[in-house]
């Protein structure tokens, strides 16, 4: 049973979540673009702090998620090759993941209560609001929380052990989630999380985050159309 | 040259009342919605004051509008390209709705409900945020109403600028004018510039300036842009939206709706013909007080046969070339030049141009206090200062509004000479450059204003749409829609699941070719 649930979350559950978020995204912009927005609510309450505590959010959580991207998923080959060893990298990770976590996390913190306390904001909130926020928090919480645990066994293995399931998954490897049946439950929540909210980004605002609006710099000032 | 046109328009502020009909018909028709509540597209302000939003003129804070850097070039205020986006998580230069002020409404169900009692019920204030009693309404839309709140406090008021301000908070020395306000629709528009997804644009056949609800992702940095605040994010939709020029009357040859139900006749809309090459260089313009006159050499004349064979080369509709030939706002822009743009400053071409205010002169002249300069009273010593008005309308320079005050006058003066005294006196008009026939115009247009008169809006041309099809199609295309277009997910283009353009005929189309040229 428990090899079951393993193999159905770690195994199954990433091509699940992965679908959802790609084929959703694409449907909601296709379909809905109306509903497309950043849904930011500095309008409603706009004090220093805010913008403070909006920078720190947004800045640690992309770090978080490049850092992300790139520790588990660059080939190890890659790293060693170049005379760095697992355990060193992973006290690399270990080092910037904490502090752009923690970044992330003063930042959060802030809007989090904001979210729930502030009465415009939470009145002008809708659960997927609320609930992707407090996700997002819990999720971060989880992240930090690993630390800890890395702390007991700096030699790298068990980030190898998390790069190879991240390997495997996004190469189709078929026995990927074996990788991962042994590492700490704290590690197991923290990745259901994540595709948790893989599975909910397309419902949530979170859609914005494809809205890089990376051809501003290029364009000219000016817009005029034509009939 | 690329000869545009705009549907540009004229507020004679000489004759505004201040009883806010555009205000709320515009409001009935357009933001009547929860998101937008505090949103008016359309208001009208007492003016010394600080506005609404609170100090929307003070660009040191609100950082609206274009400057000119050392090396000629102009960008946003808020910043270039790469600084627009830096602050794309929080924008630091964005009034807030406390800036505009708490949406409320009444409890008015209370005072049917209400049990007996002592005292009258009254309607207590909710909020429209949060739904939650307000205690006390700190601000609204039209706080400063004919002069409301202290002098101190309106004083802050960046008109002000270079006018010995403390006497005009004496009560004999104080002045007020209204000031109706929507988006000027510029040439060279700020929110346009500073949208990082390019969803705002300009529309090209009659330059009304409009957001792509589609394409907007609410980043919030048009607010910031726009120096006039005409912008309004809704917080409901996520999705900033603004004055639209009612372009759907527009189109069909209406006045927008503020125009159309102005009591006072004050709002003329007409076609100006302009140069698309000069705008860059005209905003470009090194000293602020050049700019209202480089704005001027942006148009172009309707009646030179030059520029009319060059409008018919380049694909302006002859009944647009005729438009603009009678069109009220050329003519008090251009050819009596009574007529300036808000804040040239702001560097943003403004289309929205307003003819001074005069009344309060002639009162106190005759009662003896203003010294009369020949036939008319002498424009310097105006209750309202030259000053104030010259730092709302031509960046501080004075002598183009005496020139338009003077001739305001002297229209005043013949046309009572004529109607009262029975005299033609044209000496008063050669003080100040006017013919009989230019004067007798200016007074059909500006006191008569006829309707036809102010309004002079041709219709659409379905010839501009070089790839629509026939009626037949454009009318049965999407059968019943939710106003989304044919498509549900919204947008005129075929779609990934198969489904084909409605408004367009596959076969046997019925093209409708350009004509008129």
């Amino acid at each position: 049973m428990e090899t079951y649930i393993n193999q159905l979350i770690f195994g199954v559950g990433p091509y699940l979540a992965g679908t959802i978020f790609l084929l959703g995204s694409f449907l909601r912009y296709e379909r809905g673009q109306y509903t497309w927005r950043a849904m930011s609510s500095q309008t409603l309450s706009n004090p220093p702090a805010f913008r403070w505590a909006s920078i720190a959010f947004h800045v640690g959580i992309l770090l978080l998620f490049f850092g992300h991207l790139f520790g588990l998923l660059t080939p190890t080959v890659v790293y060693t090759s170049v005379g760095l060893s697992p355990g060193a990298k992973q006290i690399m990770a270990m080092v910037a993941g904490g502090l752009f976590g923690l970044l992330c996390f003063v930042g959060l913190t802030y809007l989090v209560f904001r979210r729930l306390f502030n009465a415009r904001v939470r009145a002008n909130s809708s659960s997927m609001d609320t609930f992707i926020i407090c996700l997002i928090y819990l999720q971060l919480i989880t992240g930090l929380s690993t630390l800890f645990v890395s702390m007991d066994h700096l030699d790298g293995a068990v980030m190898l052990d998390l790069a190879h399931w991240a390997q495997g998954i996004v190469t189709f490897q078929a026995g990927a989630w074996q990788y991962i049946v042994d590492v700490h439950w704290i590690y197991k929540l923290h990745i259901f999380l994540g595709l948790l909210m893989f599975t909910a980004f397309p419902f949530s605002r979170l859609v914005h985050i494809w809205s890089w609006p990376v051809e501003y710099v290029a364009r000219r000032y000016q817009i005029v159309r034509p009939q | 040259m690329r000869i545009r046109a705009q549907i540009g328009k004229v507020l004679n502020l000489d004759k505004c009342i201040g009883c806010h009909t555009c205000s709320v018909t515009c409001k009935n028709v357009w933001t009547s919605r929860e998101g937008m509540e505090y949103a008016w597209f359309n208001n009208v302000e007492t003016k010394p004051g600080v506005g609404y939003p609170k100090e929307w003129e003070n660009q040191e804070r609100w950082k609206g509008g274009w400057k000119r850097l050392d090396d000629g070039q102009i960008q946003p205020r808020i910043g270039g390209r790469w600084r627009v986006l830096a602050n794309i998580f929080a924008n630091p230069d964005m009034p807030a709705i406390d800036d505009y002020y708490e949406p409320f409404d009444f409890d008015y169900a209370h005072l049917q409900k209400a049990g007996d009692s002592k005292t009258m019920p009254t309607a207590r204030p909710r909020s429209l945020l949060t739904g939650k009693r307000m205690e006390k309404i700190e601000w609204g839309p039209n706080w400063e109403e004919i002069l409301g709140t202290e002098f101190k406090h309106r004083s802050k008021d960046y008109n002000f600028e270079g006018v010995q301000k403390e006497i005009y908070g004496q009560f004999e020395n104080t002045f007020m004018m209204y000031l109706p306000r929507l988006c000027e629709h510029c040439l060279n528009p700020t929110c346009v510039a500073s949208c990082p997804s390019g969803a705002i644009y300009k529309r090209e056949e009659d330059g009304i300036v409009l957001i792509d609800q589609d394409k907007c992702r609410g980043w919030r940095m048009c607010v910031s842009g726009c120096p006039y605040k005409k912008i309004y994010y809704n917080w409901k939709s996520g999705k900033s939206e603004k004055c639209t020029f009612c372009y759907p009357r527009i189109e069909v040859g209406q006045p927008t709706v503020c125009s159309e139900t102005c009591v006072g006749r004050i709002r003329y809309l007409g076609v100006m013909l302009y140069d698309a090459d000069r705008i860059e260089e005209a905003a470009s313009t090194p000293n602020e007080q050049d700019l209202y006159e480089a704005q001027l050499n942006v148009f172009l004349d309707p009646n030179d046969p030059e520029i009319i064979a060059e409008a018919r080369r380049q694909g302006i509709p002859d009944d647009w070339l005729e438009a603009a030939q009678q069109s009220p706002v050329y003519k008090m822009a251009m050819e009596w030049k009574v007529a300036f743009p808000l804040h040239p400053e702001y560097r943003t071409l403004p289309m929205v141009w307003y003819a001074p205010p005069l009344s309060p002169i002639q009162s106190a002249a005759e009662s003896g206090r203003i010294g009369y300069n020949g036939a008319i009273p002498d424009v310097d010593q105006l209750r309202i200062p030259v000053r104030y008005l010259a730092n709302l309308l031509t960046a501080g320079e004075e002598e183009p509004i005496t020139h338009a005050l003077e001739r305001m006058l002297a229209m005043r003066a013949f046309m009572r000479g004529r109607n009262v005294d029975g005299v033609e006196n044209t000496e008063v008009l050669e003080r100040v450059g006017l013919t009989v026939e230019m004067v007798e115009e200016m007074f059909r247009y500006m006191a008569i204003a006829d309707y036809e008169d102010r309004f002079v809006i041709p219709t659409n041309k379905r010839e501009y749409a070089h790839s629509m099809y026939d009626g037949q199609t454009e009318r049965g295309g999407c059968g019943f829609s939710f106003g989304s277009g044919c498509n549900a997910g919204g947008g005129d283009d075929a779609d990934v699941f198969g489904g084909k353009p409605n408004n367009k005929r596959q076969f046997f189309a019925v093209r409708v070719d350009k004509v008129g040229n």
